[in-house]
Formats: structure tokens, C-alpha cells, sequence
């Protein structure tokens, strides 16, 4: 069905099983924000989870250091169509932040500092599968990749990812965030290339 | 930074079906870039400021897909794209040096509903470009002018040098209501009045609409100049609710 584009041969390459359809490697690590970078100080920082009860349990950023810190290595994928494989973090497992946390709800919405917010799955943060991240690289995250700290939900598109993290809200049904509303998917699975509406 | 009333008139999106884009001209816009002008059956038009999904398949069926800013808005099957050449980029290199009047290219779209200006905005927009990060403001500008929109726009264009400026003709020539500025980073023409140097916030004070009018403001180009930028218009007061950024990797 697709047009042969004519002399086109694109990179010869063999099937790489590790990268989801549509994808293609890059060593860089490109960004993707919708506006200015939010200028967050680690003295100001402050992090909570809201649940469906009002019940507000939140953390500063010395108490978030204390808790056991993760290292997470992992490949992640952007909808932007670039993947970066073997990247490193370090971090706090959102299972750790949700020890003391009871909820009927089975979605959440994750909101940034900067006013960026997107929507989740409450199971697809827990279970090890993400994380509070402070660190790439063995670095402390960079502002303009969402430091002093951010998402990091490896298995969705990387705009699941939030920047700048500064609370999760529990949410009884599922609710478009930022890009959500403006014609991305609501869930984001790279191997299922949900990428748009 | 998201507002109810900017997020529920986000454009429909009818992105599902891959339309065939026949060529119907290229142009040199700068010694690495060039931009195309496809008739795309069925495309039904787009909002200034939104982007494609442009796919390659070669004769082996292997396919390739990139996103591009289209320079182009209204209503028309016809569809300008501009794309500088990314030098290690799969698609880019083939954009800009294979394609010819003739060829099929596939397209879906258009996409994002976000970096976008429609004509029935009527407060002030300032326009802040680095190179390729023009081709969506450009459609702005059409947009802007095709529209009839009395709406006061300002373009700062940074580029490296006079070459390296995507639709100079175009930009060049008066139009109502708009206003430009050339800053050059590497080397500006021979007289001009700024020294060569990247955008600092001297020149967002002297030649960008003031905070105080509150611009809807769009800034557009490699993710260096879009930080510094974003930035310095931060530091000068401009809400950031306001300040709208789209960052330009290599593809």
C-alpha cells in the first residue's frame, strides 16, 4: 500500500529487537518541553501525593534523599521517535512514596512544576515499574531534563515521564493530561506505538 | 500552563490515514536546507504552527518516518514543508538532496495543537526564531497575513549568517502589520547595526513586544536557543503561561 519513495534505501540495518516500532537510536538526549524551563530550588522543593480523601502526604527534599535510592537501567522511548538505550538513573521508587498510602482510586494525574500534568494508570507506577528520579547519568539532574527531579515511567513514551515533579493525584477515572489533550495518546506504549490519538 | 480555554478548542486531529504527497517543487533556502511543496490529496489543511509525520519506504519495504513543522496553514491539500539537512539524520539528507518535483512522499497529519496561532487570536504575538525553527512561525505569518488579522506581530529571526536565513524574499518584503528583526550569530552583513552574537536579553528588551502587553509569545529553534531564550524572557517578566517553546532535534 505504502509508495516507494524512489532511491530511498534508508539505513541498512538488521531488526533491532530492543527498539519499539517506529523508533530510532540516538546518542543524544533531545528535549522536549512546551515552554520555559521552571527554575525549582532543591531549598523550596516539595513533592506530594494527594488521594481521593484530600489526605496529603508530601515530602521536601531532604526527606525524599533519605529514603532508599535506587539505581534504575533502563532504555527509554520518546514519541518524538528517538530511543536511548542503556541510560542510568537514580531514584525513588514510587512504591517506596506510596508505602503509607491508601486509595481506591485507579488512575492518577501527575503534576509538574510549570503547570505541566499528565495522566497514569495507578498500576503502571507501581510494582517497580517507576520511579522519582534525581539523578542521570551520575549527575543531579540538569533543569532543562526536568531536574531537581522528575518521573520516570521507562515502559510509556518518555512525555509520561514528567518533568519537574511536584505532586500525584489520585483521580477515580482516567483524565487527559497536557499532551493528552492536545492529540497524544492517553496511555503510550511504545510497543504498541500508541503515540497519538 | 494549561488552561481549559486553550486546551478544549485544540484542533480535531485526523491523523489515522497516510495520504500520498506528490512534489510539485523544491527551493534552496540555505546551503543545507531546502523546502518542498506538496499537493497532498485528502490532507484537508492545517492549523499555522502544526507538524506532519513524513514516511519513507524503500524498495525492500523498510520504512522510515520523521515529524516536520509545516510552513504552510489554511485550509488547502497543499503543503509546504521546510527541513534543514541533519548531517548523520536518515530522512533529512534525503529530503533535502534526492527528492524531486514528481516523487510520492507519504504524509499523516496534522499533528499537535499546542505551538499553534489562529487567526481569531487578537492580542499581540511575538514570533522568536533560530534557524529552521522559522517554519512554523512561518506558517504564522502567513496565516497572519492571509487571514487579514490586524492582530500586531513581531518576528526576531536569529540566524548564523545572512546565507543561512530560511525565506529571506518572503520576509523581506513590507508587510502589514508585521515587523522583523535580523540578528546574526556568526557574521552579519557588512554595515549592520548589531554586532554578530546570539540573542542576549538586550535584544528581547529592545526589539520583542514588553511583558506588559502580555504577547502570546512562540519560540522555536535547537534547544540551546530555545532555553536561553525561554529564559531571558522569563527574567523580564513574561508569564510563562505565555511563552510557548518547540525544540528542534535533528532527525
Amino acid at each position: 500500500m505504502a509508495v516507494i519513495s524512489r532511491g530511498f534505501t534508508g539505513r541498512s540495518r538488521e531488526h533491532n529487537p530492543q527498539l519499539p516500532p517506529g523508533q530510532y537510536l540516538t546518542t543524544d538526549f533531545p528535549v522536549l518541553s512546551a515552554g520555559p524551563t521552571p527554575d525549582v530550588k532543591t531549598a523550596d522543593w516539595q513533592f506530594g501525593i494527594r488521594t481521593d480523601d484530600a489526605t496529603l502526604h508530601t515530602w521536601n527534599w531532604d526527606e525524599l534523599n533519605a529514603l532508599p535510592i535506587e539505581t534504575i537501567d533502563t532504555d527509554i522511548h520518546c514519541v518524538t521517535r528517538w530511543s536511548k538505550f542503556g541510560t542510568r538513573w537514580r531514584g525513588v521508587s514510587i512504591d517506596t512514596l506510596f508505602a503509607d498510602v491508601s486509595t481506591t482510586d485507579r488512575y492518577v494525574m501527575a503534576h509538574s512544576y510549570g503547570g505541566y500534568t499528565t495522566n497514569l494508570p495507578l498500576a503502571d507506577i507501581l510494582g517497580g515499574k517507576a520511579w522519582i528520579a534525581l539523578e542521570f547519568d551520575g549527575q543531579p539532574l540538569d533543569a532543562e531534563h526536568g531536574g531537581p527531579a522528575r518521573l520516570l515511567i521507562p515502559h510509556l513514551y518518555f512525555w509520561k515521564s514528567a518533568k519537574w515533579i511536584h505532586s500525584i493525584e489520585m483521580m477515580p477515572t482516567d483524565e487527559p493530561g497536557f499532551w493528552e489533550q492536545n492529540g497524544y495518546n492517553m496511555y503510550g506504549d511504545p510497543w504498541l506505538e500508541q503515540r497519538y490519538w | 500552563m494549561v488552561t481549559e480555554r486553550e486546551t478544549r478548542d485544540a484542533p480535531p486531529h485526523r491523523i489515522g490515514l497516510w495520504h500520498v504527497g506528490v512534489v510539485v517543487s523544491t527551493a534552496v533556502e540555505t546551503p543545507t536546507a531546502r523546502s518542498i511543496v506538496l499537493d497532498v490529496p485528502g490532507w484537508g489543511g492545517n492549523i499555522a504552527g502544526q507538524h506532519a509525520d513524513v514516511r519513507l519506504t524503500a524498495p525492500n519495504g523498510y520504512q522510515a518516518v520523521r515529524s516536520y513543522s509545516i510552513a504552510s496553514a489554511g485550509p488547502s491539500d497543499r503543503v509546504q514543508l521546510a527541513v534543514d539537512r541533519f548531517p548523520t539524520g536518515e530522512v533529512s539528507p534525503y529530503l533535502v538532496d534526492d527528492l524531486l518535483p514528481g516523487d510520492e512522499i507519504e504524509l499523516r497529519g496534522p499533528l499537535g495543537g499546542w505551538f499553534v496561532w489562529k487567526p481569531t487570536q487578537t492580542e499581540p504575538v511575538q514570533l522568536i526564531g533560530g534557524g529552521s525553527g522559522i517554519v512554523p512561525l512561518m506558517a504564522m505569518i502567513r496565516s497572519h497575513a492571509a487571514s487579514g488579522s490586524t492582530a500586531p506581530f513581531r518576528l526576531l529571526y536569529s540566524v548564523r549568517t545572512p546565507d543561512d536565513a530560511f525565506f529571506r524574499s518572503e520576509l523581506e518584503t513590507p508587510t502589514a502589520h508585521l515587523e522583523v528583526t535580523w540578528a546574526y550569530t556568526r557574521h552579519a552583513p557588512d554595515g549592520w547595526p548589531r554586532q554578530a552574537g546570539r540573542i542576549a536579553r538586550a535584544d528581547l528588551s529592545a526589539s520583542a513586544f514588553a511583558a506588559s502587553l502580555s504577547p502570546a509569545v512562540f519560540v522555536c529553534g535547537p534547544t540551546g536557543f530555545v532555553e536561553t531564550v525561554a529564559n531571558h524572557l522569563v527574567a523580564l517578566g513574561h508569564d510563562p503561561e505565555r511563552v510557548k517553546t518547540e525544540r528542534f532535534g535533528g532527525a
